[in-house]
Order: C-alpha cells, then sequence, then structure tokens
C-alpha cells in the first residue's frame, strides 16, 4: 500500500505535467481588457493538480495519511487476478465490439462471466446471453430507436429493421 | 384567481381518459428510461415523435411530462440501487442513496426519494403558479457575473463533501475541473486538450462517461474485491410493513425536503443552471445545517431526501427560463423546446399571455405525472429489490452491459465507451488510495458553467473583477459563497488548535 | 470439442449465407432506399435553431411516411462542427449517414486546416432554406435606425457589446463587418447558443445582438427588443418595416444555409433517394408554414447547384475571416 500510494502520486503528478505543457497550446495568460486566455483555466486548474500532487509526496514522507503507514500489499495475489480477469474481459468486449458488435460481443461476455467466474448452470447462463441481447435490441433500437455499433454482423439486422421498424 | 382557474382548467385536461393513459404508460416508460445508466428523458423524445402524430399536442406535452417525470424518479432508482447517477441531477442521490442500499435499507431510501420527490414537486408546482411570471424578470436579469457567482456557490456547498484527506480531495476537484475543460473553448472558438488530435475529443467529456465509469464500473470493481468475487447475495427484504414504516418515518426529514424544495426551485429558475446544481446545493445545505454531518454518505435519508426533493422542484423550476426565455435549461427541455417547435408554439415572454391553455395544462400535466410517478414507483419497490437480491455474478455482468450500452448511447460513439472504461479503472484504483472520487463528478459538471461564465463577465467588463461585486445580485451571492469557502478552513485551523498535541503523538507513534 | 468447434465455424458460415441471400434479394428494387435507420448528424448542440429544424425534418419525413427507415439525429456539437464534418467523412462511402449543416460548414474547415476537410467534396443533397440575420438592440436604449445606433456605438467604444453565438462564426463576422464600414469599436462576446444570446440582450447585458429572427422572435413580439436593419436583399416579409442595408446606403447581405449533405463517396442512386426526400419535406405543408413564420428564405437546390452556391460561400468566407485575422 506504501509502495501504490506514492506511486499513484508521482503517475498523476507526470500527468499533472502533461495537461499544463498541453494547456500552453491557447495562451495560458491575462489578456489585457479580456481576462484569462484559452488555456489559462486548465493550466493553473493543472498546477493545482501538480502542487497537491507534491503535497501528497511531501504527506507520504510523512507518514501522515494512513496508506502511508500501511504495510499490506495493494493487491492480494487472488483479487489481482479476480479484478485482472475482469479487466481484461471487459476490455475484450469493448474491443469486439468493433468487430462484431455489441450482439456478438454481449452474449460471449456473459458466458465467459456467469460460466467461468459465476459458475452458474449452462441454462441460466445461456438464459442470459441470448435474453440480454434481445432486450436490448427491443429496448434500444426499436423503441428508443439508438442505432448501437453492429460491426461486421450489421447485414444480419436489415431483415430485422424491416420487420419491426 | 384567475391562474388558480386556468390551473384547475390544465387538470381537467390532463385528466381525461386518453391523456391519463399516456401518464401511466409515459411514467412507466420513463421510470424504465430513467433508471438505465446513461440514459434519461432526453431518449423518451424518440417515443415521443410518433405519438404526435396520433394525438393532439396537448396530449403529446402530457405525454413528454410523465416520461419526465418517470425518468427523474427513474435516475434516483439507478442512483440508489446501483450506485450510477443515470443522469447528473441525480448525483447527489448516490452520496446516501447507496450506502442506504448496502446496508439493506434500499426500500427505505427508494421510499424517502419517492416521497421527496412528490413534496418537491408540490411545492414548486405552488411556487410556480404564485410567482412564474414576476420571476421571470429576476431570471432576465441573471448575466453571467450573476451565473459564476451561483458556481462559486455551489462549489461552496460541497467544500465538505470531499474526504478527510485535504490534498487528494482537492486533486479530485482540479481534475475533475480540467476534464471538463477539454473539447471546444466557447470563448476563443479554439479546440484544446484534444489528446493525440482524437476527434472524439472534440465534443469534450461527457459528464455521464466518468460518472458510469466511477460509479459504474469502478464501483462494480470494488465489490468483486470486497466479496473476492463469491457469490453474495444483498440482504434487501421488502414487505408492505417496511414500506409503510419508511413513509412514516419521512416526517422527520420534513424540514430537509422543504428546505430542498425551496433551493431547487429557485435555482432551477435561473437560465443555464438547472436542476444539477440544484441539487448539489440542497445537499450540501442540508449537510452544513444537519445536527449530525458526519452521518451524511454513510446512510441518511436526509441525504437522499434533500437532493431529490430539489432536483424535482428544480425541474418545475427550469420550465420557466425554457418556456419565457427560450433557453432550455437541459437536454430535454431543448428537446421540448424542439417539440414546441413542431406544434407551432412560439417560447417568449408572451407565451405566457398568448397560449395560457398551454402553459398551465403542462404545469397541470406536470403534477399529475409527478403523482402517478409516485405511486408507479412504489408498486414497482419489490421488483427493484428482486433485481437486488441477483447474484452479484449475474448482477455484474448485466450492469457492465448495461454502462456499456449506457455510455455509448448519448453520443453513440465508442470513444467515450473507451473512455468509461479508463476512468472506471483508474478510478478503481485512486479510490483504493482514499482519492475521492464525488467532488470530482461534481466539478466536471460545474466547471464548464463557472469557466465561461467567468471569462464572459470578464469580457464584458473589460477584464475588471469589481463586476462580480458590484452587481447587485452577484455581490451578495459571492459574499455567501466566500464564507461557505471559509467554514472549513476555519473549523480546520480551530480543530489543529484543539489537537494538534494528539496528532504529534500518533504521528510519533507510526 | 471437435465437433464443438466445427459447430463454431459453421455458425457464421450459415449467418453470411443469410445475409447473401437478404442482400440479393433487394436488389430486384431499381430505386435505391435504406435498409437500416439513416443517421441524421446536427452539426449543432440540442435546442439551437439547427436542431430544432432537424427534428422538424425528421418529424415531417416519419409523418407523411418519405422514408421506409426512421431518420434519427444525433447530436455532434464538438469543435464548432468539426466533430461532425470528420465524422462524416470517416464514413466515406456510407450511404445511411446525412448532415444537416450551416455556415460552420465552411468556416470550420478554414479555421482549422489540420482537420484536412474540404466542404466542396460532400455530396450536396438539399438547401431546405437560407437563415437571416437582423441586427437588434434593447428598446430602453432609444435607438430606432442606424444612424443613432452608430452613433451610440462610436461614443461607447469597445464598451459596446454584442453578444453572438460562438467565436469565429456568422455573427462575428457581421460584428466586424458593422465596426469596419461604420469605424466602430464594438466588443464581441461570445455565447453557446442563439437563445442565450437573444436573453443577454433582453436582460441588458448585452447592447446589441444579430440574432436570427427565430432566435429574438420572443423578445421581439413583446416589445424587449427592436430591429434596426436586415442584412438581407429586400425587406423580410415578418418585418415590414425594417430597412435592409442597401437601403441605408450599404449593399450587403449575409445568410446563413441550412443544406443536408451526404458523405463524399455516397452512391448515385442513395443521393437520387436523399434528393427525393428532401425535396419532399421542403414541399411539405409543415415546411413551408415553418420557413413563412420564423423568416426564413432560399429556395430548394440540389447537386451541381448547390456545389456552385458552396464555391462562392466558401470564397466569401475565406474573405471575411482573412479581415479579421482568424486564419
Amino acid at each position: 500500500m506504501r509502495r501504490a500510494e506514492l506511486i499513484m502520486a508521482i503517475v498523476l503528478a507526470i500527468f499533472s505535467a502533461y495537461l499544463m505543457w498541453k494547456s500552453t497550446e491557447l495562451p495560458i495568460g491575462w489578456i489585457p481588457e479580456e481576462g484569462p486566455g484559452g488555456g489559462a483555466f486548465p493550466f493553473w486548474l493543472s498546477t493545482g493538480m501538480l502542487l497537491s500532487c507534491l503535497w501528497i509526496i511531501w504527506r507520504w514522507f510523512r507518514r501522515v495519511t494512513p496508506q502511508s503507514r500501511s504495510n499490506l500489499p495493494y493487491f492480494d495475489s487472488q483479487s489481482a487476478t479476480l479484478i485482472g480477469l475482469v479487466a481484461v474481459a471487459l476490455t475484450a468486449m469493448i474491443g469486439s465490439i468493433h468487430w462484431i458488435g455489441v450482439y456478438g460481443a454481449i452474449p460471449f461476455f456473459f458466458i465467459f462471466y456467469m460460466k467461468f467466474i459465476g459458475r452458474h448452470s449452462w441454462l441460466q447462463t445461456s438464459a442470459f446471453a441470448i435474453g440480454a441481447p434481445v432486450v436490448t435490441f427491443f429496448f434500444f433500437e426499436i423503441m428508443l430507436h439508438i442505432t448501437l455499433p453492429k460491426g461486421e454482423t450489421e447485414p444480419l439486422f436489415y431483415p430485422l429493421y424491416d420487420l419491426f421498424l | 384567481m384567475e391562474i388558480i382557474q386556468l390551473l384547475l382548467d390544465g387538470f381537467l385536461v390532463a385528466l381525461e381518459p386518453t391523456n391519463l393513459f399516456l401518464v401511466i404508460i409515459g411514467c412507466a416508460v420513463g421510470l424504465f428510461i430513467g433508471a438505465m445508466p446513461g440514459l434519461g428523458s432526453v431518449n423518451g423524445v424518440a417515443i415521443l415523435l410518433p405519438v404526435t402524430f396520433i394525438v393532439p399536442p396537448t396530449s403529446a406535452i402530457i405525454f413528454l411530462a410523465a416520461i419526465y417525470y418517470g425518468a427523474m424518479y427513474g435516475g434516483a432508482v439507478s442512483s440508489i440501487m446501483l450506485g450510477i447517477p443515470g443522469a447528473s441531477t441525480a448525483v447527489a442521490t448516490t452520496f446516501d442513496g447507496r450506502p442506504l442500499a448496502v446496508q439493506g435499507k434500499a426500500d427505505m431510501a427508494l421510499v424517502a426519494a419517492a416521497v421527496a420527490s412528490f413534496a418537491g414537486g408540490t411545492i414548486s408546482v405552488i411556487l410556480f403558479t404564485a410567482f412564474a411570471p414576476p420571476l421571470a424578470h429576476v431570471a432576465l436579469a441573471f448575466g453571467s457575473a450573476e451565473e459564476f457567482a451561483l458556481m462559486l456557490l455551489a462549489f461552496g456547498t460541497f467544500i465538505g463533501l470531499g474526504g478527510d484527506d485535504i490534498p487528494k480531495t482537492i486533486f479530485s476537484i482540479l481534475i475533475g475541473l480540467v476534464l471538463s475543460a477539454v473539447g471546444l473553448d466557447v470563448l476563443s472558438g479554439q479546440p484544446r486538450l484534444i489528446f493525440g488530435d482524437i476527434p472524439g475529443f472534440f465534443h469534450g467529456i461527457n459528464f455521464l462517461v466518468l460518472a458510469i465509469g466511477i460509479y459504474g464500473i469502478g464501483e462494480i470493481l470494488w465489490t468483486i474485491e470486497s466479496s473476492r468475487g463469491e457469490v453474495q447475495v444483498s440482504q434487501a427484504v421488502v414487505t408492505v410493513r417496511r414500506i409503510i414504516d419508511s413513509l412514516k418515518q419521512m416526517g422527520k426529514s420534513i424540514k430537509t425536503v422543504i428546505m430542498g424544495s425551496f433551493v431547487g426551485y429557485f435555482v432551477g429558475l435561473l437560465p443555464a443552471a438547472g436542476a444539477t446544481p440544484g441539487s448539489i446545493m440542497a445537499y450540501g445545505f442540508a449537510k452544513t445545517m444537519s445536527k449530525d454531518p458526519d452521518s451524511y454518505g454513510k446512510g441518511n435519508v436526509d441525504g437522499v431526501a434533500a437532493p431529490e426533493s430539489a432536483n424535482n422542484a428544480a425541474s418545475t423550476g427550469s420550465m420557466l427560463p425554457m418556456l419565457t426565455l427560450g433557453i432550455p435549461g437541459s437536454p430535454t427541455t431543448a428537446i421540448l423546446l424542439g417539440g414546441m417547435v413542431i406544434w407551432g408554439l412560439e417560447p417568449g415572454p408572451r407565451l405566457f399571455v398568448d397560449q395560457t391553455e398551454f402553459v398551465w395544462g403542462l404545469i397541470a400535466s406536470l403534477y399529475v405525472a409527478n403523482f402517478f410517478s409516485v405511486v408507479l414507483n412504489v408498486a414497482f419497490i419489490p421488483l427493484f429489490i428482486w433485481v437486488l437480491k441477483l447474484p452479484f455474478t449475474i448482477l455484474a455482468p448485466v450492469i457492465f452491459v448495461l454502462c456499456v450500452v449506457g455510455g455509448y448511447a448519448p453520443t453513440q460513439d465508442m470513444h467515450d465507451v473507451w473512455l468509461m472504461l479508463i476512468f472506471g479503472v483508474v478510478g478503481y484504483l485512486m479510490r483504493k488510495l482514499d482519492y475521492p472520487m464525488a467532488p470530482m463528478v461534481l466539478a466536471i459538471v460545474l466547471g464548464p458553467l463557472a469557466e465561461s461564465s467567468l471569462r464572459q463577465a470578464l469580457l464584458q467588463s473589460e477584464g475588471s473583477l469589481m463586476v462580480f461585486i458590484e452587481r447587485p445580485i452577484s455581490g451578495p451571492i459571492m459574499g455567501v459563497a466566500l464564507l461557505l469557502f471559509l467554514l472549513p478552513v476555519f473549523k480546520a485551523i480551530k480543530a489543529k488548535l484543539t489537537n494538534s498535541k494528539g496528532e504529534v503523538n500518533a504521528a510519533s507513534g507510526g | 470439442m471437435n465437433l464443438k468447434l466445427r459447430r463454431f465455424a459453421v455458425l457464421p458460415l450459415v449467418l453470411t449465407a443469410a445475409a447473401f441471400f437478404v442482400s440479393t434479394v433487394n436488389v430486384a428494387h431499381a430505386a435505391w432506399t435504406p435498409r437500416k435507420p439513416v443517421e441524421f448528424v446536427i452539426m449543432a448542440g440540442p435546442g439551437g435553431g439547427a436542431d430544432k429544424m432537424a427534428r422538424l425534418m425528421q418529424t415531417v419525413i416519419e409523418k407523411h411516411n418519405f422514408s421506409p427507415k426512421p431518420f434519427i439525429p444525433v447530436n455532434k456539437p464538438g469543435g464548432s462542427g468539426a466533430e461532425a464534418l470528420v465524422h462524416m467523412k470517416s464514413k466515406k462511402k456510407d450511404n445511411h449517414i446525412v448532415m444537416v449543416t450551416l455556415n460552420s460548414f465552411y468556416t470550420t474547415p478554414l479555421r482549422q486546416p489540420n482537420l484536412r476537410v474540404d466542404p466542396l467534396t460532400f455530396k450536396p443533397i438539399a438547401r431546405m432554406a437560407e437563415d437571416t440575420f437582423i441586427l437588434w438592440v434593447h428598446k430602453d436604449a432609444g435607438i430606432t435606425n442606424i444612424e443613432q445606433f452608430v452613433d451610440a456605438a462610436k461614443k461607447a467604444g469597445s464598451k459596446w457589446t454584442m453578444a453572438g453565438t460562438g467565436k469565429g462564426g456568422e455573427d462575428e463576422l457581421l460584428t466586424s463587418f458593422l465596426n469596419k464600414t461604420y469605424g466602430l469599436k464594438m466588443k464581441y462576446v461570445p455565447f453557446k447558443g442563439g437563445g442565450r444570446v437573444a436573453k443577454e440582450l433582453a436582460g441588458k447585458h448585452a447592447n446589441s445582438t444579430v440574432n436570427n429572427p427565430s432566435e429574438a422572435l420572443g423578445f421581439y413580439e413583446s416589445g424587449d427588443v427592436v430591429p434596426i436593419v436586415a442584412f438581407t436583399k429586400d425587406r423580410l416579409p415578418l418585418f415590414p418595416d425594417t430597412p435592409t442595408m442597401g437601403e441605408v446606403g450599404v449593399p450587403y447581405s449575409y445568410f446563413m444555409q441550412r443544406s443536408v449533405v451526404g458523405t463524399p463517396g455516397m452512391t448515385d442512386d442513395a443521393y437520387e433517394f436523399y434528393k427525393g426526400v428532401f425535396e419532399k419535406v421542403y414541399n411539405s405543408e409543415e415546411w413551408k408554414a415553418y420557413m413563412k413564420k420564423k423568416s426564413l428564405l432560399g429556395d430548394f437546390l440540389s447537386g451541381n447547384g448547390l456545389v456552385d452556391y458552396w464555391k462562392v460561400n466558401n470564397e466569401t468566407h475565406r474573405k471575411m475571416l482573412k479581415e479579421i485575422g482568424e486564419i
């Protein structure tokens, strides 16, 4: 935990510095008779972010916060595996939306999550894997007229559109 | 008295069988739309459009009002049950609503939200009926300087909402404000902070993307870790008796509800402000005024009642600038404004005079919709609780999918879905280290308003800061805001003086 | 295991076959029609003039069944329309997307050359209207004609504020035109949205605006704001007593296009379809009534006629932007 606190503060400090640099694309000073320039707001606020990061680091040295005193691991190995697994699955699902669309990605995600993490029965799993995209389709596309991304599966939906729209 | 007659006529219209049917359907549909993270009353317009062809405009408006209110309630449902604010107006509801749900008191929170919303709606309709036309002038007198002062006041009220770690709270507020600056700088017309020239950043970082990321994905990751992935069943129970008991308990929150309604209504009146600052300020005030401020954020029913009464009151209030000034305070009112164009009505100061039937019909239908939303909401509570009782390994993927679809829907851009994932994971890692998340989410909502109003006011005053102090409305608001900012500083100094010995001991001991 | 794998392999085949079957069936029809909902991109945020107009078009299309599949509005206001333009460009040959544009169609690519968008490459589907501009002041200023306006603005110098929508857009171009023509030093303050601009004037936070009639109509009817001069060739039917710029001695007019465009690679038969839809919208009772009520001008233009119109306007805007130093 102690190490994580320092690393996070340093990473955020670097990010703040990057934001400061990026803000200077527009004027950051006070333009006479107009007030602050376009970059001023983000620039000075990111300066504030950087200062608070330094403050956090200083407190870390002084061991003021509970995290900076804690010797517990930031992640124990069990939850690290689990969180990592979920995060990767989520990334894979969002990534595959570009390719097989929402209606292709959702069933796979349910199968993975319910079967392999949750260890539910195939019956329950397939009920959700099939039910979720069907409900989503009718709620979003038919009722609310919100088109969701379909990737390569798009032509498959033409007959459905012909039927319901 | 003429107004009351007009309002009664409006009620008669709203209670016709066709219209009543539309109200009930609208409330139910709205409730479910609002309960979906990422979807709000704006999406109701898609359903509305076909309806406008088969029914007269008045019925269409009534239907819209029903969806509007239904979605307002639905937003609270998602805030309480999933911890994801469905709309920016419901952010403050999560602060205490979610802890209550985790403690197994979701039904209590839902009842509190319903009752407070109803009370807020009632009070605001009364205020609207009595004071609408004169208040239109107040709204007109509100310029950029006043708007900035109001934003400072809103920041002032939530300064106490952060965690105990001061630098981390400050960091959280600042990063929220910086992220809100991404996109187009209205004043110079230049794009800014377009990371890597990705076109998705042109529209800025939507509040919903951050909120769904942090409260949706981040929260589930958090729960997965704390439950270690075990199949965990929420201990929520629901009986008629418990609901009645919760209703009885609401008597204690009556002061909070009345305060919230007034704050919400008057903030909602102001153009550009809308319901979000209103609900945040009501929460902040309720906490400041409370005898037990520490219980806020840990599951205090008043913490649900205050923002919920305020956001409903504000949604009535925000009808005023829309109708009289033609300025939409929210995307929903923007759509309603579009609808008025389709129905051939011209918003403006004359609308109250020329189209009395429309105006009061709208107000009456808002009220009727409000009533039915409460009834439906309470009736659906068992269903919501049943959803909460699903095993977590089913609930989690369902929520993840809702987050992904909900993150996509508002802008229809996959860019936002990726951004949401990043915010969710990074937010979760930060939260593990006690970085408070609420200030960040609130800052991204208020940031753009604060910055542009500040710079517009300065441009109009040729760079003179006196504009904020000299003007009759902004001056006093600024004063109150500064007091609110200084309050925690005084408290901190006082606490430090009395506690300094203790801390030294603790530090040397650690 | 093997069996399962095989089943998975067969699935895409079946799906493709189904898709192929479906897509061949419709080839028999001669005319192109959309196969899925049409993405209707609006180059501005919700509530503005362009948005209201787009939603009206959508309503008219649905009401009269002009299209077999619905048009679904999507607002992309980011970066003064930069986001919408880049989005359209990235869709290349997509036949299921059209966009409602205004004058940021010219100004945004000119001001942000790094977008590498050439507006003239977009498919010219339809010009639905031209919006007009009027110079407005508050009634309490006691100004009724252009001479009084020039006197007052000269006296106030840079203290005279002009509220407008966005930076480097139509309103600022008109402001700088007035400044140049009459030797004024009016200060331009940008806001988000025409409704907000109208309110700034009605609340006396700004001295003047160049709102579209549709944006200021409410306050005009209530008598709060007064029209001074119209930036049109002929007097507007809705404001018969307001002189045009030409009548006060400076022959000048400026319009905002309300057009619908397709992707650069849109096929010709798809173009014919959309052209037909929007022509029908243009000729509908609802659209005619709306144009009259909001003081909109302009005939229906499409194809080469619209491209010629764009060419002229693109050059005008290039010149105007150069003059105010934006490019």
